[in-house]
């Protein structure tokens, strides 16, 4: 090589061919740069030596650790339901009081009912289980279809106006606004409003009450406490499944929304749901 | 009489295009065509107002010595105008993230518009700056006018109309749900067209070189461009419903499917976004800097390792599904070993600089470059490492990945192609130098800013995220459901916005910057590195 291939700043030599000024230095290829890529190679090999990796003609080379990322999974799936195994079967054989009665088993069933609850129900009910409007709240002790054990259970188990189940819980409320005229709905909706202590028009109230106790009383009751055999709400304590204030229950008396909640128990199992019902229970107002 | 063949070319287009809203078979693919019908009828009515009607005599004859820049202007240009568009639909999806109210149905809704996003930055944006200057840099490298006489502008113009049918067909709700690759059958075959057109002038422009050699740079750009036709063409397969309609099915089903899809996602990642930009760093950071590549070998070695390697890595994406065990751990070892190979471009761009660092203080550019090197380098670690299936499984569906890949965008791919077009813009209209060097500075810290905001805070989300949703008690089960998981990313999800909006504020004070330099102003200003006297070099574009 002749002296004019070096460059002047760093002493090195370049390669002596030159693009619109630009030339190219000979540096050897960093050390450390050569080593760490060989180790990644060596690594690579052992690892794939050591894990299924190579594709042969009928099937691929297993490795010798004989790993598989579905027995990985299974075994840990298997360890988990081990270590519980004890208590879950106490809840699938157990009636609901008794678990309810054993401390050990109703936090374990709380714990469980949780983790499926996040996963099953917070979409509708939300995460802190408060619901939101035609979604009801769990937290509180208002109950639609009862809220005992058993009733929860039922009706987790069972669902709310499925199609798919025959046990399911079922009520509908005629749309009114086939039966009665608008003043009608307007007058009972006011009344219906001053149950829970809001102000309306107190003629109107007057009407209301009159055409309350001719068409609503017979599901409702008397006093308007509801009744959960039928799932027909208590009117009288200010909490509104699709909304409060008047124009929001005259909706309702006019044309209905029937919500609808699945069936669980063929999807998640009787254990889960079992689960389910002791958490639920115990959010605040379980009876 | 110019244009002759262009104007029936287009006019015949249009026409079709009219026929195709016409005969629709459907309502999507006829709305389709009547967006392709008005901007091809936009593109006849120019070509018609620049055709001069009467004497050929008049023709100005193009010499054949000087090298063809008018595409290159354009596609400088086109650069800014998209990065701008996807920066700033890229920091409204941002905000749809943490305020969903944001949605705007159906047009601007998340899902129509992350795609508009990602597409309009990497390939209106980047593929817009790859274009551009690979015509210019196998150009200047070959001594060689561009091959194929206006077929450059095709490919320009080409890609141009691809961008906006992609676009559009988008927000119409057009798409084939192919990560990166969302436009159908009939938008693809014609960027299959335009591409193989690219290939065309860049392969020809080097078969006429008056290089003895090719320049490494050539290598990337022509790997690219290689790779990336292969990689549309084979993951796009597909078979139309009908010839006008827009539905198509593709070739692939279920597990092969999606290892289709990786292979091309990772690669376009590969070759798109690392190969291609290489180019650009090769030829834009030694010019920028006036000093020799560090290493020819390293080159020769990092090139041949790096594009070897790449193409097995797309199972990666993949771990922990239905792809069988051996193609992960393929996927996993061979991302592992890109690692070196990878660092070899960063130790190349970065030992370049050797006997020219000084030029840090005084020169915004060469300061970006050498940050685009720095987030290239640390990407180009970060991702071996998450590919490991241990990391892999904290980190996948996380923010962590879009971190990851915002740090290579915006840091490597951004800041290096800004660096190229502000070297580029005072040579291509012959300026004597930039408007403003202090505005450079501006952008850069702006960017720099915006970028460290975005990538810190998605890896706290990230990281956060994936601790949430493998968060069991003591009992085994779950301990968070999902939406609390996204309800904990909201405060992350704003700063994000911020991070984007500030590399977009960055990119703003650019176009403005190239505007005045286009425009033919200079600002006086006090050169940047001190009152050192001998520093009034810094104020001049380096030649």
């Amino acid at each position: 090589m002749s002296e004019k291939n070096i460059d002047d700043v760093t002493g090195v030599e370049t390669t002596g061919h030159e693009w619109d000024g630009i030339k190219e230095l000979n540096n050897p290829l960093p050390r450390w740069w050569v080593w760490t890529f060989y180790a990644t190679i060596a690594w690579a090999l052992a690892y794939t030596i050591a894990y299924p990796a190579w594709p042969l003609i009928e099937r691929a080379t297993g490795g010798v650790l004989g790993y598989s990322s579905r027995a990985e999974l299974s075994q840990t799936m298997e360890a988990a339901a081990a270590a519980r195994a004890d208590l879950v079967t106490a809840i699938s054989e157990k009636p609901l009081a008794d678990i309810l009665a054993d401390e050990e088993l109703r936090r374990f069933a709380i714990s469980a009912g949780a983790a499926a609850y996040k996963v099953n129900c917070s979409q509708c009910h939300g995460s802190g289980a408060a619901g939101s409007a035609g979604y009801p709240n769990l937290n509180d002790d208002e109950w639609l279809w009862g809220g005992d054990i058993e009733a929860i259970h039922q009706t987790i188990a069972h669902g709310v106006r499925f199609d798919g189940d025959d046990e399911t819980r079922f009520g509908e409320m005629p749309a009114f606004g086939d039966i009665l005229d608008p003043q009608q709905i307007r007058a009972v909706s006011a009344y219906v409003h001053s149950l829970s202590g809001e102000g309306a028009d107190p003629a109107l109230v007057e009407a209301g009450s009159t055409v309350y106790a001719d068409n609503c009383a017979a599901c409702h009751g008397e006093n308007a406490q509801g009744e959960p055999a039928l799932g027909a709400p208590n009117l009288a304590d200010a909490i509104w499944l699709y909304g409060s204030g008047q124009e929001a229950i005259a909706a309702q008396v006019r044309s209905p929304q029937h919500g609808v909640m699945p069936a669980w128990q063929a999807r998640l199992g009787e254990t889960t749901v079992k689960q389910l019902a002791v958490y639920v229970h115990s959010l605040g107002g379980g009876q | 009489m110019k244009y002759r063949t262009e104007l029936v070319g287009v006019g015949f287009a249009t026409f079709l295009a009219l026929l195709g809203a016409a005969f629709a078979r459907d309502a999507l693919f006829q709305a389709h065509m009547w967006v392709l019908f008005f901007v091809l009828l936009g593109g006849t009515v120019l070509l018609l107002r620049q055709t001069r009607w009467g004497a050929a005599a008049a023709e100005p004859v193009q010499s054949e010595a000087a090298y063809m820049d008018g595409p290159i202007r354009y596609g400088a240009i086109a650069t800014l105008f998209w990065g701008i568009a996807g920066f700033l639909v890229g920091v409204i999806i941002a905000l749809q993230l943490a305020f969903p109210d944001l949605n705007i149905e159906p047009w601007f809704n998340f899902g129509r518009m992350r795609p508009l996003h990602t597409s309009a930055v990497i390939f209106a944006f980047g593929g817009n700056a790859l274009i551009a200057t690979s015509f210019y840099v196998v150009q200047r490298t070959s001594r060689a006018r561009l091959f194929g006489g206006d077929l450059a502008w095709f490919v320009f113009w080409g890609y141009q109309l691809f961008i906006v049918m992609a676009a559009t067909g988008y927000l119409l709700g057009i798409t084939q749900s192919r990560e990166y690759a969302e436009p159908e059958w009939y938008v693809d075959l014609w960027l299959t067209l335009v591409w193989v057109a690219y290939l065309v002038v860049f392969l020809g422009t080097i078969f006429k070189r008056k290089e003895p050699h090719i320049y490494v740079a050539n290598w990337f750009y022509l790997s690219f461009i290689v790779t990336i036709a292969m990689l549309h063409v084979v993951n796009n397969l597909a078979v139309p419903v009908s010839f006008l309609g827009f539905k198509s099915y593709s070739a692939f089903s279920g597990v092969q499917d999606a290892l289709t899809q990786w292979w091309y996602g990772h690669n376009a990642v590969g070759f798109f976004l690392t190969a291609g930009f290489l180019g650009m760093m090769y030829y834009f950071v030694p010019k920028q800097a006036e000093r020799p590549i560090y290493s020819y070998r390293l080159s020769i070695v990092h090139f041949w390792a790096l594009i070897f390697l790449y193409i097995w890595a797309g199972p990666h994406h993949l771990h922990y599904t239905a792809l069988p065990d051996w193609a992960q751990t393929l996927g996993m070892v061979f991302s592992i070993m890109l690692w070196m190979p990878s660092w070899g471009g960063m130790i190349n761009g970065l030992m370049t600089l050797s006997g020219a660092w000084d030029k840090l203080r005084t020169d915004p550019i060469i300061r970006m470059m050498v940050l685009a090197i720095a987030f290239y380098g640390m990407s180009t670690f970060e991702g071996p490492m998450m590919s490991i299936k241990a990391v892999n499984s904290l980190s996948h569906y996380t923010d962590w990945t879009i971190g990851h890949v915002h740090s290579g965008a915006l840091g490597w791919v951004g800041m290096i192609s800004f660096g190229a077009v502000y070297y580029l813009v005072p040579k291509l209209w012959h300026r004597e130098r930039l408007y403003s060097l202090r505005l450079v500075t501006w952008h850069f810290w702006l960017a720099t800013l915006g970028i460290v905001v975005y990538a810190a805070v998605m890896w706290v989300s990230g990281i956060q995220q994936g601790l949430m949703w493998r968060e069991y008690d003591d009992q085994g089960f779950l301990v968070y459901s999902f939406a609390e998981t996204v309800q904990a990313m909201f405060p992350y999800y704003v700063v994000r916005a911020i991070g984007g909006l500030l590399y977009l504020i960055g990119a703003l004070v650019m176009v403005w910057n190239v505007a005045m330099t286009i425009l033919g102003h200079q600002r006086q200003e006090e050169p940047i590195g001190g009152a050192k006297p001998s520093s009034q070099s810094g104020l001049q574009p380096a030649e």
